[in-house]
């Protein structure tokens, strides 16, 4: 049900030239989409089209997408690193850990430290706590890392052990205590109408980024032209900008149609002095902040995998690890650096998570490393190393919620979800097996 | 040890590479046992020897990839400390290894400058100009090749042979080392290397070639260095001996009147 279409030809030859020829298969090699990845982006469409019509319209709606959004954020910023660790033919099983972990640390930090410093609600407190949750976690994944890269144990195992010591550690903390609640400001990491942006700032976002991707194609087309490069057909290069488009426009249009509460915009008007006589206007939430943190770590991540020689280290030792090593890779720093920035992310989700639960507990995250693992194997990461793009995992991430959310509004009790994306996962691996088996 | 005589050497000039009185042991097994061979500019030298004669773990020694216990490499006679390939590579010293050592998973001209990447000023990758100069290289040795946007494993055999060779000389080697390079490919693939190495030699690079094909070795070589159980058997320069009086020393460790012996030969 959830898995990339089979149907689509496979582009085999990017470097052929534009086909003049009418044909949806030359039409579809001209603009060098993954196809892959379309069929990842088909089998959402069936998902939300199929539960829209179970649950008689009640899932594509502005409310239920805003909060969807919101409830991947946190699995889908894990899920850019997992995508990295899984590519170098490694695991961690820790992730859902190291979040609960610095979880406690952030809470303690914001709830009970910094207050003592310079009292409640100061601007700065949300800040520190941020950084201090990406520092931890990093250095944790790190430690990991060293231990897998310099010790020679495997993944696995360290990351197994990782999954025990710092849940023990989270209670640890405090020993066991829940912190609550968090900083005014810091809890609108965590989405909820305090921690969405507004319509305005929505536009503005969305026009950056549609300008930002054109200027991005546009940039590499020239350069390719410079060299002498095959290039896309134009109308190709006019197709693949429409389609960005239309799709940041979409996003921007649903999450300005989801209105504030009542009772909410109520107060905001109060509290400027207006009058609500006349009738309460239409305050839209706009992009929630967790959101737009993930798409952030998203474009950053995979900016790291595709423009870096850390990006690209990576994937030429999931590749083949001997032959990195030989062409003087540094191959265990890489892996410290990968385990490393699993962690800083591990950390910058406790915060989303700990802001949405606006209290930081001990059992946070638990389960979360089977989500992320399944979101990244579901949007196409192998587990045999080498392959695996961020953009996947992602949207690996969002079917998985997808699923998920779409079971509650339909009633199926949480046993039950647990065994349709328990078989969800298995199948799209089963269906990508075949997929590749078909490349050759 | 023997201080290895070779009569005189091809050329006036000093020995680019000489391994002196090298050794490496795994587990208690000498699999390179007190082996002294050198190279000179502008020369083919065959490394032959059984499977498990050492010529492959000797070269590894060469190419960074191992670290030997005892013994001395020299490059232009100057002392070097060869402890990872990059060091080897910093000395100019470039492989191709039998399996080829690619990243399977990236194209050609990620393959090509792995470890050696062109940066933009603002420290990212420069795919663009590593595509351009990739295209130049393979234009040289493949100048049919055209698939620069697919990972390296869905090439064929030849095509692969050709991304590892193109990975070892664009970067100014001096010295060579190819390691069974010809055993994956066909006739014509076969000829097109020994054209590569003829044209090589004449840049006055030094190449070594690691084979257990005699004919290919007779074809191209200047000289051989026969190792047997890890140690040198003999050195000759090719038109001094006879191929079966190599397959003699290969197999016998027999050492003919045209060699010079090494403390690996019989008798």
């Amino acid at each position: 049900m959830a898995e990339p279409s089979t149907t689509l030809s496979p582009a085999s030859s990017p470097d052929a030239p534009a086909g003049r020829r009418a044909g949806i298969g030359d039409a579809l090699r001209a603009l060098e989409l993954d196809t892959r990845m379309v069929g990842m982006i088909g089998a959402l469409a069936v998902v939300w089209i199929g539960f829209d019509i179970l649950t008689g319209g009640a899932f594509l709606t502005p409310r239920n997408l805003w909060n969807l959004s919101v409830q991947t954020a946190s699995i889908a910023v894990m899920a850019t690193g997992m995508v990295l660790v899984i590519v170098t033919r490694n695991i961690d099983l820790s992730v859902g850990s190291i979040l609960g972990f610095t979880g406690m640390v952030v809470g303690v930090l914001q709830a009970r430290i910094l207050p003592e410093i310079w009292g409640f609600d100061h601007p700065l407190t949300w800040v520190v706590a941020v950084m201090a949750a990406v520092a931890v976690g990093g250095a944790v994944g790190a430690l990991q890392g060293a231990v897998i890269a310099y010790l020679g144990v495997s993944s696995f195992i360290v990351t197994l052990g990782g999954l025990l010591v710092w849940r023990g550690a989270a209670w640890w903390v405090t020993t066991g205590q829940t912190v609550a609640p968090m900083d005014g400001l810091f809890k609108r990491l965590g989405g909820g109408f305090e921690g969405a942006i507004g319509a305005g700032p929505s536009w503005a976002v969305g026009i950056a980024a549609i300008l930002l991707s054109v200027a991005a194609i546009l940039v590499t087309r020239r350069r390719r032209a410079g060299f002498g490069f095959p290039v896309r057909p134009l109308w190709a290069e006019g197709v693949v900008i429409l389609l960005v488009a239309a799709a940041i426009v979409g996003a921007v249009l649903v999450v300005n149609a989801y209105p504030l509460p009542i009772p909410v915009v109520r107060r905001m008007m109060e509290a400027q002095g207006l009058t609500t006589d006349g009738g309460l206007p239409f305050v839209a939430h706009g992009f929630a902040i967790p959101v737009l943190i993930a798409l952030a770590v998203g474009v950053g991540v995979t900016f790291l995998s595709r423009r870096t020689r850390f990006g690209r280290y990576v994937f030429a030792i999931g590749g083949n690890p001997e032959a990195a090593e030989l062409s003087g890779i540094n191959t265990k720093r890489v892996l410290v650096m990968v385990f490393g920035l699993m962690g800083a992310l591990c950390g910058l989700s406790a915060c989303i998570a700990t802001a949405r639960l606006n209290a930081a507990t001990n059992a946070n995250g638990t389960l979360d490393e089977l989500y992320v693992i399944a979101a990244a194997i579901i949007g196409g990461t192998s587990m045999a190393g080498g392959v695996g793009t961020i953009l996947g995992a992602m949207l690996g991430a969002l079917v998985m919620q997808s699923l998920q959310s779409g079971m509650v509004l339909l009633g199926v009790d949480a046993p039950m979800q647990n065994i349709v994306v328990g078989i969800v996962l298995v199948a799209a691996v089963y269906i990508d097996t075949l997929y590749r088996k078909g490349l050759k | 040890m023997t201080a290895l005589a070779t009569s005189e050497p091809l050329t006036a000039t000093r020995p680019l590479v000489e391994m002196r009185d090298v050794s490496i042991a795994f587990g208690g097994i000498k699999a390179v046992d007190g082996v002294s061979i050198d190279l000179y500019p502008g020369e083919v030298v065959g490394l032959l020897g059984h499977n498990g004669a050492g010529k492959s773990t000797l070269i590894k020694i060469l190419s960074g990839a191992y670290a030997a216990d005892h013994g001395e490499i020299r490059v232009n006679g100057e002392p070097v400390h060869i402890t990872s390939p990059r060091d080897a590579k910093r000395c100019g010293i470039e492989t191709i290894y039998q399996t080829l050592a690619l990243a399977d998973n990236v194209d050609a001209a990620a393959n090509i400058f792995l470890g050696r990447e062109k940066l933009t000023p603002w420290g990212t990758l420069d795919d663009h100009a590593m595509e351009a100069e990739a295209r130049k290289v393979m234009g040289r040795l493949n100048p049919h090749f055209r698939r620069f946007k697919e990972p390296v494993k869905a090439l064929s055999g030849g095509q692969r042979q050709s991304v590892a060779i193109a990975r070892a000389i664009h970067f100014d080697a001096r010295v060579l080392i190819m390691d069974e390079p010809t055993a994956a490919l066909g006739p014509a693939e076969t000829q097109q290397v020994g054209e590569l190495v003829k044209q090589l030699k004449q840049e006055g690079i030094g190449i070594f070639l690691i084979s257990h094909d005699i004919h290919d070795v007779f074809d191209l070589a200047d000289r051989i260095h026969v190792m047997k159980n890890g140690k040198l058997v003999g050195t000759a320069r090719v038109a001094d001996v006879t191929k079966d009086e190599v397959l003699g020393m290969i197999i016998l460790g027999k050492c003919p009147p045209g060699a010079v012996p090494g403390p690996g030969a019989a008798g």
